[in-house]
């Protein structure tokens, strides 16, 4: 091996002279796990290209039609604020929780634990890389929805907005627990297929919640999803605050999962 | 004043004693061997000289400090290269050098310690590309660019093949000519032999034996001029009641 041993770059700071290195950058865990996002060309494609690739599809196909049993409305408006939840849904259960198994599974996180940075920064650091890119992908899926097909834009904003960070959280609270009770990457892969295919499809990716029979339509507004895209149908084509009842049951699964997944949560 | 002091270490997990009584101190400067068989309770001692785990009884210090309540001290004092950790797969060699650099507030120059551990030229690979012995030097950049005092390395040459092996062992050596107490774990004897002041043999819990490898094979073998510290270990560790074959242990005769 070609070590050229240099004493100096590695003499313990008790033997320190002018420090070679710079100091402690909290940032640089934050650039570092971004960058390994960006390396992932796969989940790219489908939280930043899939939705707005299903919204033009959904838009050149289904028209500008009003439709009668949408309520006047069109497919594409019912579609824009499912879309907008897409990104989310699949950032938070798909993509995050074998990410977070991964980090444990490989002993990063206890790694992490013998330094001076605690683990749980890693585990905030990925949750903001997570929101961020399902932010991007939202504004995304309502800019197309307002620029290509004249979907409103949502108002009240600051409705949006509630909406937006009460269900991020509670979704990536599900993300988390997800990663808390699954014991291998495999299986927070499988325990996140499963959760998102029910979530969607009460969020309305299949069938509109517009077209659900009552039955289904109250058990859609009692799932976080359901609640959501129903909030920011309020908000994009009522162009009113959603209703207390909607916000109350995606805070209410954000709270209870959140606790769980505080609760359950492993380092190693 | 020794950095390292393990006085009476006691941890059990449930009703499994990992640590029944372990003391040990170890003096700055020196490679210092912790060996024992698969289980034996290696790892729990070190983990909690790493402040990962607490112990249920008896005292641990590093450099004075109390890695469970001192934390902050300990972890900038102690570099640890642990067993089995593996990093992302497309995480960059120079990219993990970098990131566990801006943990510490007087880090190495991160490239400095790639070239002293001969990855200079492997700055841009993936984890996953770098075979088995630059993932385990990589593992070792990272404990050592936060520029500990104390390295502690965990099974440090496993699953390496020879040349890899010795290239490590050189490797441990520098780290202490650089002036880094190092506290090798392992049940590899040939490497405790090679590298260690001093070694402590931990059977079932408890310290079987402390002392230099040559004390060790005079004390624990027949003194012959073949014997080796494996001869010695294997002596200081053998079950309580193997002294020759054990009974047959199935309920029919043996074929004769």
């Amino acid at each position: 091996m070609s070590t050229t041993a240099t004493p100096d770059a590695l003499s313990p700071t008790t033997a320190r002279g002018p420090s070679p290195g710079r100091r402690r950058r909290p940032s640089q865990l934050l650039r570092t796990q971004a960058r390994l996002f960006l390396r992932e060309p796969v989940t790219l494609l489908w939280t930043l290209a899939v939705p707005l690739i299903i919204l033009v599809a959904i838009g050149a196909a289904a028209g500008g039609k009003h439709e009668q049993d949408l309520g006047g409305l069109r497919v594409i408006d019912t579609y824009v604020p499912t879309l907008a939840v897409f990104s989310l849904a699949m950032l938070a259960v798909n993509v995050l929780p074998p990410t977070l198994a991964t980090d444990r599974e490989r002993g990063i996180l206890r790694r992490l634990a013998t330094t001076p940075v605690r683990p749980s920064r890693l585990l905030a650091v990925q949750l903001v890389i997570h929101a961020a890119v399902a932010v991007v992908s939202l504004l995304a899926v309502v800019a197309v929805g307002r620029l290509a097909f004249d979907v409103a834009l949502p108002d009240p904003f600051p409705a949006f907005l509630v909406i937006l960070v009460l269900t991020g959280a509670s979704l990536l609270a599900i993300g988390v627990l997800i990663a808390a009770i699954a014991p291998t990457v495999r299986a927070a892969n499988g325990l996140g297929a499963l959760a998102f295919f029910p979530l969607m499809f009460f969020g309305g990716l299949w069938i509109p919640r517009e077209t659900m029979s009552d039955t289904l339509r109250h058990v859609s507004d009692a799932t976080p999803v359901g609640a959501a895209v129903g909030a920011l149908q309020d908000v994009t084509t009522g162009g009113t605050w959603p209703s207390v009842g909607a916000l109350g049951v995606i805070a209410a699964w954000g709270i209870v999962v959140g606790v769980l997944a505080t609760r359950h949560f492993r380092w190693q | 004043m020794p950095i390292i002091e393990v006085d009476q270490l006691h941890k059990r997990y449930g009703s499994t004693v990992a640590v029944q009584d372990v003391s040990f101190s170890v003096e700055e400067g020196e490679i210092f061997g912790i060996l024992g068989r698969n289980g034996a309770g290696k790892t729990t001692t070190v983990e909690c000289l790493a402040g990962l785990r607490a112990p249920d009884g008896g005292r641990v210090r590093v450099a004075g400090h109390d890695p469970l309540t001192d934390t902050a001290p300990v972890r900038r004092i102690v570099g640890v290269q642990l067993q089995d950790a593996a990093l992302p797969d497309k995480l960059r060699a120079g990219e993990a050098v970098d990131l566990y650099a801006s943990f510490y507030d007087e880090p190495a120059d991160p490239r400095a310690v790639l070239g002293a551990l001969g990855l200079a030229d492997k700055a841009d690979t993936r984890f996953k590309d770098l075979s088995g012995g630059q993932r385990q030097r990589l593992s070792i950049a990272l404990a050592l660019v936060g520029r500990p005092r104390v390295a502690i390395l965990d099974e440090l040459t496993t699953g390496l093949d020879p040349h890899a092996r010795r290239e490590t062992w050189a490797l441990v050596r520098q780290i202490r000519e650089m002036g880094v107490t190092v506290v090798l774990v392992t049940h590899v004897m040939e490497e405790a032999e090679r590298l260690c002041d001093r070694v402590a043999v931990i059977h079932d819990g408890r310290v079987a034996a402390l002392d230099t490898p040559a004390g060790l094979i005079a004390t624990a073998t027949d003194g012959g001029p073949r014997a080796s510290l494996e001869d010695a270990f294997v002596a200081l560790t053998a079950p309580a009641d193997a002294d020759g074959a054990r009974p047959w242990p199935f309920p029919f005769p043996v074929a004769r």
